[in-house]
């Protein structure tokens, strides 16, 4: 129960879907979603197969509580051999989709292979078809939902699809469903694209059951309650969304800006949440129009944004004049502070372009101000760019490279290499803000401790969604820990690491631990599934699921080495606000990281480690 | 006092806690598309619209019914009677709300009966967008208006 | 003390029995007679598909379902076949017993099966489907593994064609139009669902008359137009039903095709309206008048009529004509000018391998008819676009591209939401 007990197992490379029963040993070991689709991608691939080849997989995974009446109980995630990072990844993402791939009759769709032509994924109630996608090949996602929904007359059916990035396998493309919400990350889009499989389209109408509903209601009543009354989720997410934090990690003196060389940034309140919501100069209306919740979310925290009609960037074009999904946290940061851009409609308008080409703005953002700062070195010239003046603090150069990225045309393609190959190709590696080659988020190690620690062990390479310890040294939850040192930090870092893996494996969204702790979560997944699932057995699925992503990628080839930061977090102090002076104090938290986790001073589990795991 | 569904679109964020609340009260299970209560998404327009039978005077749903399997309880709520309903969809297309629906898995139709005064999804909604309320006090809302326009001829 | 009022109803289906329950609603001293021209309770022969098919039982179709209905309303029913009309006497003849005098009298007296000529329709086992009396024959010699022939496969002879399938007959359809349903559905649609019977094993001969039955040697032997002779134990005819307008003959009741009323549903005759399958009233898509035997129709006029009987004046504007059928799971509907009209634009959306095909039907920016198949959500909405004349705006030019969007386009509207 919380499962329909089924795996839609595609092969693109014959054209052919056949059905499967889940492997109920391994749900049991590892949860659902994040753990068990990883668990299903290490049995299956060669973690040292090429992420873009055929021999790579893709995982559309579900998690027990996904179609439930759990307060976000709608999250689906996506897994598969990292096409940025040649890590494992596993790229969470909201919306309907997850909740609707249950409707139809799945828990999991794995995808192997590559098809010869483009093509895209039918399911309907339990009928799977690959049909041909070329007539929205080289289409934008948005383009490519409407088509589909008309095409199968459904409008009720939800999609996710790749954009023209994920087409041209910009490394990081993602896999955008219900047409901004994004399985963002590690290049699962580039995957998916060199996978000649354009869009996964979905509808269901079936239902889902839960082992004990009277004792399902009750949790998740009770969790509701929890997450109603709580200042972040209650108050703070709804009204501001994610965006909250821009004014609070600017003054916190943690917002990476221009690649890194500061950690304040001029303009952030120009590109905050309070600015998203106050009426604008020119037109009178604010940019958000309204909050939106995923499936089953009474947080609601998505925006639903709208461009000023007048503003350069969609003066003479009407088809960008509707709501879509506005500037959330993360996006606001890489394509603002990051490229030290302040225009707040640019900003939006760059956000609809990654979600319509489907790029994670994260890493385009980054990417583009790794690119500021050598064109500003002198080391990209107007001649690599094809004119375009890359200077720290211009709209146009942003809004440029958007449509020129997804693209890969001209500078667009250098971009679309991420920060990581494009400072390698340039000879300047120090400069690109990455772990594991990928771009990090929008914390700045210096300014908050644990994130550095986090950032370096990530299994998915630079990531705030792995330990977000900013909840505790910054905000206070669960409780308050001094963001300036790093005493403690090793064991907080893993003590996150392992509470959101099962977070991330129960069909949850991990901003609900804004206000809830394992404790609340346990009994929602206790009373959905057939077995006893307490905190313990959270908990201890979290370590297992860390340690065999951890496994899978020292079989790929990472090590120890991998496990850092770029020079500037570790040697370039803090210029400005309250951590000036500070660099991040990764060489002492590291190695007290590993004793905890039971690693090797290598960074390999040890084998008392693995079989107290039953790994 | 006549209580009614009250919806304020403008309130509501599209979580469908509504039609899981719905499906599970009808059908014990989680299952939207059986949901007597619908959110349509206008993304384009950042406006979702929870939509739902409006237990309309004219009821004709009720008039069409060759078996009289549909009735008006005393607080006006249309029910259907499944031992009575024998799935001839006439009260489908009948209804110009499109609110009373086939449900090919029991061969019968559904729609919204206010779950018996406690309708579980004005209970699941996180943000008042459906409040189950007196009407008079609601100074109601378009639904009714559309209603009265619906109406074949009888503006009696 | 004002004289208490007769009401008199010639006819027990829907729209007589719902005319007898709007009556009393709002003359609650007045006497009402019900006259039934059929020895059963008053049913509905819209579920007799149904009591085929052995879903329900014979009180299953009754369209009261409690046995004291028309005791605790006061409604006198007669058993009794009504065989002229007087009005200048204000009297109704019956077949037996004493004429009854009225003070307003309401003919809902329905339609019967059109006799056609062709040779042997009187033979035992040559059936129509009208009637309970029919029903019962029918399940008496319709079993499973039987030859059956059905003719006619219009609106009532496909939902018949269902229920004779769950007994588990071997059926054969013949059909003289070019496709199933002609009068619902255009070649898509009736094509669409040609396919699905046979596929689900119905040998469907469309183009194809019956030209004489004869009786063979166990079984009666059916000659077609096209020269073939097949055998079957039991012809269902399902061949069009018409008016009946034959008891009016010599009462100076205007009739054409059906009872001819005015936009109050009153006949020529003073005190005399008349509604449901025998009446002919305003159709809203043409303007004109027409027959509309439909049950929703039937429920309309019904009450209209009975509201104008008793006196509060009630125009009826016109009843839209629609219908929805159910083929062995697939489920198609039609509303209003679903065939469209000059001048008018039209969007299609049909896939074949689902089983789904949409077909609106536009005059300027408002819908005007509309074809499913295979579509059920919210499908009632059709009829609310349609008969409020709703303005569509640029939701028009939406569902011109779009067509399954129908349902967002009606909240759309009514919400006054224009993006999307």
């Amino acid at each position: 129960m919380g499962w329909t007990g089924k795996v839609l197992r595609v092969d693109l490379t014959n054209g052919t879907c056949s059905d499967e029963d889940l492997n109920m040993e391994w749900a049991d070991q590892y949860l659902g979603q994040r753990g068990l689709a990883s668990k299903y991608l290490a049995e299956e691939i060669n973690p040292k197969v090429d992420p873009l080849s055929a021999d790579n997989k893709l995982i559309f995974v579900t998690g027990p509580l996904t179609g439930t009446c759990a307060s976000t109980g709608g999250r689906y995630s996506v897994v598969t051999k990292g096409a940025l990072t040649g890590a494992i990844a596993c790229s969470n993402s909201g919306g309907y989709l997850g909740a609707e791939l249950k409707f139809a009759g799945y828990d999991m769709i794995i995808f192997e292979g590559r098809a010869k032509k483009p093509v895209y994924l039918y399911l309907i109630d339990g009928k799977a078809e690959l049909l041909d996608a070329s007539e929205i090949w080289g289409t934008s996602v948005w383009d490519t939902d409407a088509w589909l929904k008309s095409r199968h007359q459904e409008p009720q059916m939800h999609v996710a699809a790749i954009g023209i990035a994920g087409e041209n396998q910009v490394l990081y493309a993602c896999i955008v469903n219900d047409l901004h919400r994004a399985a963002g990350r590690s290049g699962v889009g580039a995957v998916m694209g060199s996978k000649n499989l354009k869009a996964v389209a979905v509808r269901g109408t079936g239902g889902v059951k839960v082992d004990d509903f009277k004792a399902f209601l009750k949790a998740t009543n009770d969790g509701k309650k929890v997450l109603a009354e709580n200042a972040v989720t209650g108050e703070g997410l709804p009204t501001y969304g994610t965006q909250v934090l821009m004014n609070v990690i600017h003054e916190a003196g943690a917002l990476p800006t221009h690649n890194s060389k500061d950690v304040q940034f001029d303009g952030a309140r120009d590109i905050s949440a309070e600015a998203m919501a106050e009426p604008r100069g020119k037109d009178g209306k604010p940019n958000l129009l309204a909050n939106q919740a995923c499936f089953g979310c009474t947080i609601a925290c998505g925006r639903i944004s709208k461009i000023d009609e007048e503003h350069y960037t969609v003066v003479n074009k009407p088809e960008y004049w509707h709501a879509s999904g506005g500037l959330e946290y993360e996006a606001a940061w890489a394509l603002g502070a990051a490229t030290g851009v302040n225009d707040l409609e640019a900003l939006t308008y760059a956000n609809f372009i990654c979600n319509e080409q489907g790029l994670d703005p994260i890493s385009f953002g980054a990417t583009l101000g790794a690119a500021m700062e050598l064109y500003e070195e002198g080391i990209i010239t107007d001649k690599d760019t094809g004119g375009l003046k890359l200077k720290f603090g211009s709209a146009k150069a942003l809004t440029k490279s958007a449509e020129l990225v997804g693209k890969a045309e001209g500078f667009g393609k250098v971009l679309g290499l991420g920060s990581k190959k494009m400072c390698d190709k340039y000879g300047k590696p120090e400069l690109s803000m990455t772990v594991k080659g990928q771009e990090f988020p929008a914390y700045d190690p210096r300014g908050v401790q644990g994130m550095g620690l986090t950032y370096a062990t990530s299994n998915r390479g630079a990531c705030h969604l792995r330990s977000y310890t900013v909840s505790s040294e910054i905000l206070g939850i669960p409780e308050k820990t001094d963001p300036h040192t790093s005493d403690g930090k090793a064991g907080l870092v893993k003590a996150f690491q392992d509470a959101t893996s099962a977070v991330d494996s129960t069909g949850l969204c991990v901003f609900t631990t804004f206000a809830w702790t394992l404790e609340d979560i346990a009994p929602q997944v206790d009373a959905a599934l057939s077995g006893k699932w307490d905190v313990d057995r959270l908990l201890e699925t979290g370590e297992r699921i860390w340690n065999l992503e951890r496994q899978f990628n020292l079989k790929a080839g990472f090590t120890k080495k991998d496990d850092t930061l770029p020079k500037r977090l570790l040697k370039d102090a803090a210029k400005t606000g309250p951590a000036k002076g500070k660099v991040n104090d990764l060489g002492k938290m590291l190695p007290e990281y590993y004793q905890l986790r039971g690693w090797t001073k290598d960074g390999v589990p040890t084998n008392e480690t693995l079989s107290r795991l039953a790994l | 006092m006549q209580m009614a569904l009250v919806i304020d679109p403008g309130k509501c964020t599209g979580c469908k806690q509504c039609e899981l609340a719905c499906s599970y009260v009808k059908e014990g299970e989680f299952n939207p598309a059986k949901s007597r209560i619908r959110v349509f998404d206008f993304h384009q327009d950042a406006r979702f619209v929870p939509y739902t039978c409006t237990q309309c005077a004219e009821a004709w749903c009720q008039q069409a019914c060759p078996v009289n399997a549909i009735t008006t309880n005393d607080s006006g709520v249309k029910v259907v009677h499944d031992s009575l309903c024998v799935g001839c969809k006439v009260c489908t297309i009948a209804c110009p709300f499109g609110t009373i629906n086939y449900n090919a898995s029991t061969g019968k139709v559904i729609k919204c009966d206010e779950c018996g005064g406690e309708p579980a999804c004005a209970e699941a909604c996180p943000t008042d967008a459906i409040v189950y309320m007196d009407v008079e006090q609601a100074g109601f809302d378009k639904m009714r208006q559309w209603a009265a326009q619906t109406d074949a001829g009888a503006r009696a | 003390m004002a004289k208490v009022r007769h009401h008199v109803i010639i006819g027990a289906g829907p729209a007589g029995v719902l005319a007898a329950d709007t009556l009393r609603g709002c003359d609650p001293d007045a006497r009402i007679t019900l006259v039934s021209g059929e020895s059963e309770p008053p049913y509905s022969r819209m579920a007799i598909p149904y009591l085929l098919a052995n879903h329900i039982g014979e009180d299953g179709t009754y369209l009261r379902q409690d046995a004291d209905h028309y005791a605790r309303q006061r409604i006198d029913v007669v058993h009794a076949r009504a065989t002229r009309i007087d009005p200048k006497k204000k009297s109704v003849r019956l077949k037996k017993g004493k004429p009854l005098k009225y003070d307003r009298l309401l003919i809902a007296a329905g339609a019967s099966p059109i006799l056609h000529p062709v040779p042997g329709l009187d033979l035992p086992g040559v059936r129509t489907c009208w009637t309970m009396e029919d029903a019962r024959e029918i399940a008496d010699r319709a079993h499973k593994g039987d030859e059956v022939v059905l003719m006619g496969a219009g609106f009532i002879g496909s939902i018949i064609l269902e229920a004779l399938i769950e007994r588990g007959v071997k059926l054969t359809v013949v059909e003289m139009a070019d496709r199933m349903i002609s009068h619902m559905m255009d070649e898509t649609a009736g094509g669409m669902l040609q396919r699905w019977c046979e596929d689900h094993g119905i040998k469907v001969l469309t183009g194809t008359r019956i030209t004489e039955i004869t009786r063979g040697k166990s079984r009666l032997d059916i000659a077609l137009s096209s020269g073939k002779i097949i055998s079957a134990k039991l012809v269902v005819v399902a061949a069009g039903v018409a008016p009946n307008i034959g008891f009016l003959k010599g009462s100076g009741i205007k009739t054409d095709r059906g009872v001819k009323v005015n936009g109050f549903l009153r006949t020529s005759a003073k005190d005399v309206y008349a509604a449901g399958d025998v009446a002919q009233a305003k159709d809203m898509s043409t303007g004109e008048f027409s027959v509309l035997a439909i049950q929703p129709v039937a429920a309309d006029h019904g009450r209209i009529a009975a509201l104008n009987m008793a006196g509060k004046r009630t125009p009826h504007d016109g009843s839209l004509n629609m219908n929805v059928l159910d083929t062995m799971g697939l489920i198609s509907s039609s509303f209003g000018k679903w065939d469209g009209v000059d001048g008018g634009d039209g969007a299609r959306m049909s896939d074949e391998a689902g089983h789904r095909y949409l077909r609106l039907e536009f005059k300027d920016d408002r819908l005007i008819g509309v074809q499913a198949v295979g579509i059920t959500d919210h499908i009632g909405i059709a009829r609310g676009l349609i008969q409020t004349g709703q303005r569509l705006g640029r939701w028009k030019e939406k569902l011109m591209k779009s067509p399954e969007r129908l349902a967002e386009a009606y909240i759309a509207t009514a919400h006054g939401i224009s993006h999307a």
